[in-house]
């Protein structure tokens, strides 16, 4: 990896958040004049790195290098000055500005103490004709579409900086059209000799366009590789890992499969999000839910619980026709979601473990039918004994306990509420190998109590481990359903990897 | 056509209908001697307002504009009156008190992260405060140079007179108008109301616009002082109560958005007008209360800021339909 020097290196970065490492001995290089991607899971890293390079974030340790020298990138405008543009994920411009004012904010150029608007005018148009973007540049930002704010984004970023470039998920609002000419014109610079960052979830896009492909999983370097060298299913497989070795054997797959499945999906779906999908799921069942990051995982999730509404298809209970589109009625028909994002989503951490855990079961019971203080005690006593929640005393902020423990606290709210169908959404990310274990038993427990379980997960060893059906996405659609003895990590891999062409099982 | 600028057209259409129906009924009205005063009349109202368009540009709020005003009123008559200070010299001293209070009140909020709307707060309570403390009086200021400055005017054809305070006001606003638009700070205004977050990340110096925003308005808000103790020549404590008020309903009916980013300061020029032409039917009517300015106001504010979420909500839809098409 000598051939060509790095344009911009950094060698053992170490960032740690309280009592978490997010970045553990990174080492990463960008070369000029090529695209290299940045791939990785959810916490897997990337969003600090990145950070750490464009100087949101200090490191605690590690070097950063431009041209081989070391460099101590103090801030965003320090990193522009270096010569480090970012495109950040959701577009940061100013949707109420003019296209010129964006691409040249605090740069105008001025004419007797003024700013000189004709002149900005003019040098925007010609900046962005580079783009082959034809725009009115003196009409709102915001009357353009996404993929277009995005060149203009990426337009001042290239103009600012204009030696290296970090694009985060920059495609992950365009279309198909739109990616196209957002690669074209990155195609451009590479040529002209700019380092591109390039962060994604599509791997077909990464196979597409990169040069060279760095993996980062839990705040460790996975692999470093050029495209070309890289089979798909091995870079899947460096992304997910297959760490996590469970010795629970599977037996409910030998279980007939039921005759009737009382809760049926058909062709749910809704444009922009998740392609539609049919799902059938009976009581005692378990499906895993397998696919990388952006697959259409949480969209699935989302749709099914009436987050999001869906545009297309219907839904059947015990053969009725029901209603989804708010969580409540989801709630009413006996639905329980946990999400992915638990701190965000999911746990109140300012409130007890107690309140918590009645909080579900107060919203299905209605504003006007309180639990008393004694009942939300027996309540969550109850629970913290059932799934062993270990706290000191129910009465406890939950964001004191540690994350295992929180996600059992969101697991018994919505068990006090007797789901018939509970889905889960990553309920064993961040955790420690501990209560990834009793997580999962529990899992297995409640399927065999009968309740229908729908678990996403990113951890394919472990949706082996408890899945009786598994349920592949890819590229924001359903692409196939494996059961019984096929349900095995390189069938899951494999299927995830699969060509878009190509045949799903 | 851009959807922004229609809160504008409709106050400047609401403007002039309001004008014409009291033409209508009350033809004197249509004379410059009417003119005249409504910029007279609200001459102080209009260039505080002037300040508080820029805080709200920038999705922020002062309330400390009446007590500030006030408080202006009853420093300079002190300084005059009790300690024979020129005006002039008491004119340069109110505005660099009032400018470092504001410059003070924008730091805290940049800094110390505390929401505008609580900071200025206690800035209104402080001001109103040292009113008090240099005296509870009213304080009549007798100069000659206030006389001078009383009977400065420009003869208008129609015998409409447009006096110091009021041609005062009018450059304020083109300055304002010039710096909104044609200054860098202006730009950076709008860029800090559109979204915090963006702007910093594009260097826009946040801290730097943040506290020149309060220190304009204080500093604005002591030339309404001036203006108003000229208006009344008197200092009184309790002078101007609740003008931040006006002010803000001026500059929402005049089109700016609360929630920042988007509005003209010429919009507030018509908003300030507005309510001027509803005072001035009421003394034409004489036998309405003077409280049916505030009713109007209220209704007149109410029905733009409806006008404002629709309009906000059509361009939403709109935006995710062509990119969605």
């Amino acid at each position: 990896m000598t051939d060509k020097p790095g344009l911009l290196t950094v060698e053992g970065i170490c960032k740690s958040f309280i009592g978490f490492k997010a970045l553990d001995g990174v080492d990463f290089t960008v070369r000029s004049g090529e695209i290299h991607a940045l791939l990785g899971e959810n916490g897997a890293g990337k969003s600090t790195l990145i950070k750490v390079l464009t100087g949101v974030h200090q490191p605690d340790s590690g070097v950063i290098k431009i041209d081989g020298q070391a460099v101590n990138v103090r801030d965003t405008q320090h990193a522009q000055n270096l010569g480090i543009g970012t495109v950040y994920q959701e577009v940061n411009l100013l949707p109420n500005m003019s296209v010129a004012d964006n691409l040249f904010i605090g740069r105008q150029p001025m004419r007797f103490g003024f700013v000189n608007r004709k002149l900005m005018e003019e040098r925007a148009r010609e900046l962005l004709a580079q783009y082959d973007l034809h725009l009115d540049v003196a009409s709102d930002l915001s009357r353009y579409s996404v993929a277009v704010q995005q060149l203009v984004a990426i337009a001042r970023a290239v103009d600012m900086s204009g030696r290296v470039l970090v694009l985060d998920e920059p495609t992950a609002s365009l279309d198909r059209h739109e990616t196209e000419i957002l690669f074209a014109i990155l195609r451009q610079l590479r040529a002209r000799g700019l380092g591109i960052v390039f962060i994604t979830h599509f791997l077909d896009q990464v196979y597409e366009i990169c040069d060279r492909v760095t993996i980062l999983r839990n705040g460790k370097l996975a692999g470093c590789a050029l495209t070309a060298e890289l089979p798909k299913i091995e870079l899947v497989s460096l992304m997910l890992g297959r760490t996590l070795a469970i010795a629970t054997h599977n037996t409910r797959r030998d279980r007939p499969v039921p005759a009737i499945r009382q809760f049926s999906f058909k062709g749910l779906g809704r444009s922009r999000s998740i392609a539609p999908f049919d799902l059938d799921i009976g009581e005692g069942e378990v499906i895993g839910m397998a696919g990388l990051l952006g697959s259409g995982r949480t969209e699935t999730a989302k749709i099914l619980f009436g987050i999001e509404t869906a545009d297309t298809g219907h839904v059947h209970i015990d053969g009725n026709p029901a209603l989804i589109r708010t969580p409540q009625a989801a709630v009413a028909c006996g639905f329980g979601l946990c999400p992915e994002d638990r701190k965000s989503d999911g746990i109140i951490g300012d409130l007890s473990v107690r309140e918590n855990i009645s909080l579900a079961l107060q919203a299905q019971r209605g504003w006007f039918n309180r639990l008393s203080g004694r009942e939300q005690t027996v309540l969550a006593d109850k629970f913290v004994k059932a799934l062993d929640i270990r706290t000191t005393d129910i009465e406890k902020p939950v964001k004191f306990l540690s994350g295992g423990n929180q996600q059992k606290v969101i697991l018994a709210r919505w068990l006090a509420t007797n789901p018939r169908f509970l889905i889960l959404d990553e309920p064993t990310r961040g955790i420690d190998v501990g209560a990834h274990a009793e997580i999962i038993a529990l899992i297995n427990r409640l399927c065999d109590d009968g309740m229908a379980l729908l678990v996403i997960s990113s951890e394919i060893e472990e949706i082996v481990a408890y899945s009786t059906r598994v349920v592949v996405l890819r590229d924001r659609a359903h692409r196939g359903e494996l059961s019984g003895d096929e349900i095995t990590a390189s069938n899951i891999l494999g299927m995830i990897a699969a060509e878009p062409e190509g045949a799903s099982a | 056509m851009n959807t922004r600028v229609l809160p504008l057209y409709a106050t400047l259409l609401i403007c002039i209908i309001a004008y014409a129906a009291c033409v209508f009924q009350f033809p004197a009205m249509f004379s410059t001697r009417v003119a005249g005063n409504l910029l007279t009349d609200n001459a102080f109202l209009g260039i505080a307002a002037v300040g508080m368009t820029f805080v709200i540009l920038s999705g922020g709020i002062d309330l400390s504009v009446g007590s500030v005003i006030a408080f202006t009123g009853v420093l300079l008559a002190v300084l005059i009156t009790r300690y024979g200070v020129h005006p002039l010299i008491a004119f340069a001293i109110a505005l660099l008190i009032t400018t470092v209070f504001g410059a003070g009140m924008g730091a805290i909020i940049h800094y110390l992260e505390v929401p505008a709307f609580i900071v200025t707060l206690a800035g209104m309570f402080l001001a109103r405060g040292l009113c008090f403390v240099m005296t509870t009086d009213s304080i009549p200021i007798d100069h000659e140079f206030y006389a001078m400055l009383q009977g400065l005017f420009y003869r208008l054809p129609g015998g409409g007179r447009l006096t110091f305070i009021g041609l005062l006001m009018m450059v304020v606003f083109i300055i304002g108008i010039v710096m909104a638009h044609f200054s860098k700070f202006g730009s950076y205004v709008y860029a800090v109301g559109g979204n915090r977050t963006s702007a910093e990340l594009m260097g826009v110096p946040v801290a730097r616009t943040t506290i020149g925003i309060y220190a304009m308005s204080g500093f604005l808000s002591g030339l309404a002082g001036i203006v108003f103790s000229l208006y009344t020549s008197a200092g009184y404590s309790l002078a101007a109560v609740g003008v931040e008020l006006d002010t803000i309903a001026a500059v929402v009916i005049g089109g700016t958005l609360l929630t920042g980013g988007v509005g003209y300061v010429a919009g507030t020029f018509i908003g300030v007008i507005i309510q001027g032409i509803i005072q001035t039917y009421i003394v034409f009517d004489g036998t309405l209360s003077s409280w049916w300015t505030k009713i109007v106001v209220g209704v007149l504010l109410f029905s733009f800021i409806a006008l404002q979420r629709i309009l906000v909500f059509l361009s939403l839809k709109r935006t995710t339909a062509t990119s969605g098409g």
